[in-house]
């Protein structure tokens, strides 16, 4: 089924989308001329899969759940933002906080991501198949963060629990984030993940990054960190 | 003060204990509530009634409308309130669950609403609320589609009174397994959440992201922006332009769970002078009665209700005022208040999650002192009293309806009060800064 968002309103398909019906209709769809427009498939809630032709505005799939939304463009700000599952594909490049605060679900960039990618993130996956800009995972709380290309600076800032793994250079890192040991079990993980999300990559050539949780509860003594 | 001794005016006793615990400690105070420096408020404006050019309502009689609808400039399905005092955010975490539970019962039987807070919503205040704002904050701690689904408002916090340009703080003592859990942190750390949104920035990007709120929820739910009370002529204009359905604006003497004293103490303006910029802005951009005002910070009794209607909210929110009427700072388990060197009526220790009343901790056997469902009558009481003295001043000032409640209707007795809500001074038609 094909929505072409030049005749239709946004409400209008993201209206079908949201409560299509699971006996009568297609579970693949397709939105053209999407022309940057805003919040499109924002909502949705079924295990569906759409593919959009053409570049997007803010949040894309923002608190996407179970439905699989393919973008053959770039994204604005905040794509798939809030995500609690399901996976997003972004073919071309995404702009700031990509994946900010997902709960749950795969993101995959598979050019580059702006500043603040996986901001606040809470158990998402995000794949960078390009580099991430600066503040990448900030205050990152779970989850994990792949970047096939590099990280500009303050990666990690103020990161919990959440997983950074950087194949190119880091430009730097944030207040109380590490660079980790990429242990048998990491490498594992990293495989496992590769594996799902059907991404051909070697772990091995991964850097492990997280926090050192020595800002995890406030000591005069690390006032300077900050 | 000591017969014949001459205390320092710029370094009284409390200044030189300060300096000497700075002096010890290296660090600043952290506490819980609002402001507790003197700033003119409510009580200094009077109603000045009817007389011979005024009609009065009969008190016991006729009847005054106290209800309000709120949302409905975009929303498909707006609130309406029996009462227009509500109950403002207070997180799970901050507040255990059974305060949480209490404040929604009271509400629910008054027909207003009560509003989540940093920590996301949990069962117990969504069953026992008839009408539950769920707020959207920087941390999205909890956020979730599914409750915004289940949410009758969406409130997007941009500040609080308390400390505006500040983002949450809840003290590792308070993060148990639960509240980690639901704000996806490990336990007993000391949570600070962050003070800006992650995916928005300025009003352009705001008015964008309210799009998507309503988007996800089929434009049903009316959108909230609260503010801290900064700059609340332009943030009020700057939330109108973003597309907000009601602007929630919270004054300098509101609460919160825990920050840094000097933050408390030193940012923002008092609630009194906010409302009146607040107010201008609506008047100017012909949004006032559009787009609802809803006014918090230091609301304590009917007649600050009354006053803050007559200078032109639609309706307002209380806080630190509800925990007191869950038994904050009651004259109960004194040698609890003791052990945190503190006393009945002077405790701000919100922040240790030792709470002596059961209200602000996550301490099981410190919970069991708040029972829910007494306190949630409790609460209904105090919604009640309210609403009985905002209905006295209303009809007093021969209003049928309190929203009739107008400026003309007030007298302020400081200068000061009167620069603030541009009402005559008492006995004068002078209003200072006005021609």
């Amino acid at each position: 089924m094909n929505f072409d968002l030049n005749k239709k309103t946004l409400r209008e398909v993201n209206q079908h989308l949201q409560n299509f019906d699971r006996k009568k209709n297609t579970r693949k769809f397709e939105i053209s001329n999407p022309q940057g427009q805003h919040a499109i498939c924002a909502g949705l809630k079924d295990d569906i899969d759409i593919t959009i032709k053409g570049h997007t505005g803010y949040y894309c799939a923002g608190m996407n759940q179970k439905a699989t939304v393919t973008v053959h463009g770039n994204v604005g700000t905040g794509v798939a933002e809030n995500m609690m599952s399901g996976k997003i594909i972004v073919k071309g490049n995404a702009s700031q906080s990509a994946g900010a605060t997902g709960h749950g679900g795969a993101l995959i960039i598979e050019g580059d991501a702006s500043s603040r990618c996986g901001i606040s993130m809470k158990g998402i996956d995000i794949v960078v198949k390009g580099s991430v800009g600066h503040m990448s995972a900030f205050m990152a709380q779970k989850g994990n963060l792949v970047v096939m290309g590099d990280a500009d600076a303050d990666l990690g800032d103020s990161i919990y629990e959440a997983k950074i793994f950087v194949k190119g250079k880091v430009k730097s890192l944030g207040a109380d984030c590490v660079e980790k040991k990429m242990d048998k079990k990491n490498i594992d993980e990293l495989t496992k993940l590769f594996k799902k999300l059907n991404i051909s990559e070697d772990p091995k050539k991964f850097k492990r990054y997280g926090s050192s949780r020595n800002l995890y509860n406030f000591k005069i003594d690390n006032v300077g960190a900050y | 003060m000591k017969k014949n001794l001459k205390e320092f005016k710029t370094f009284p006793s409390s200044t030189i204990k300060e300096i000497q615990r700075a002096a010890n400690e290296g660090i600043y105070q952290i506490r819980g509530l609002g402001a507790k420096r003197k700033v003119p408020d409510f009580d200094d404006l009077v109603f000045l009634g009817a007389s011979m050019s005024r009609y009065p309502l009969e008190g016991y009689r006729e009847t005054c409308n106290t209800s309000v609808i709120l949302g409905d400039r975009f929303a498909k399905k707006p609130i309406k309130l029996d009462i227009p005092i509500t109950i403002a955010g207070m997180s799970f975490g901050a507040l255990g669950a059974n305060a949480k539970e209490a404040l929604g019962r009271g509400a629910s039987a008054m027909g207003t609403s009560t509003t989540t807070g940093d920590g996301g919503m949990t069962q117990e205040e969504r069953g026992s609320s008839k009408y539950l704002v769920y707020q959207l904050l920087p941390s999205r701690y909890g956020m979730n589609p599914d409750d915004l689904r289940k949410a009758d408002a969406i409130e997007v916090v941009v500040g609080q009174g308390a400390k505006p340009g500040g983002g949450g703080m809840l003290l590792g003592q308070k993060i148990n397994k639960r509240v980690a859990g639901m704000r996806t942190l490990p336990e007993g750390i000391d949570q600070r959440s962050a003070c800006r949104h992650p995916d928005w920035t300025g009003p352009d990007d705001l008015e964008i992201k309210i799009q998507e709120l309503r988007e996800i929820t089929n434009w049903e739910k009316p959108i909230y922006i609260k503010v801290g009370a900064a700059r609340p002529y332009y943030d009020t204009t700057l939330a109108v332009k973003a597309g907000a359905d009601v602007v929630v604006l919270d004054g300098m003497q509101g609460g919160t769970a825990a920050t840094q004293d000097v933050f408390i103490e030193h940012v923002g303006i008092p609630t009194l002078g906010a409302l009146r910029e607040a107010v201008d802005a609506l008047k100017e951009l012909n949004m006032h009665r559009k787009v609802q005002l809803i006014v918090s910070g230091g609301i304590r009794s009917g007649a600050d209700v009354a006053k803050a209607m007559a200078m032109g909210a639609d309706a307002v929110s209380i806080g630190s005022a509800a925990m007191m009427a869950l038994n904050c700072n009651a004259d109960l388990y004194v040698e609890d208040y003791k052990k945190l060197g503190t006393e009945p009526g002077y405790c701000h220790h919100c922040h240790t999650g030792k709470c002596p009343v059961g209200v602000a901790t996550q301490d099981p056997e410190l919970e069991k002192r708040l029972n829910p469902i007494e306190a949630g009558k409790r609460i209904k009481n105090y919604l009640t009293t309210l609403t009985l003295e905002l209905q006295t001043l209303a009809r007093a000032n021969g209003k049928s309806d309190v929203r009739n409640l107008e400026p003309e209707d007030l007298a302020a007795l400081t200068v000061e009060a009167a620069a603030m809500a541009r009402v005559p001074l008492a006995g004068t038609d002078w209003i200072p800064g006005k021609k």
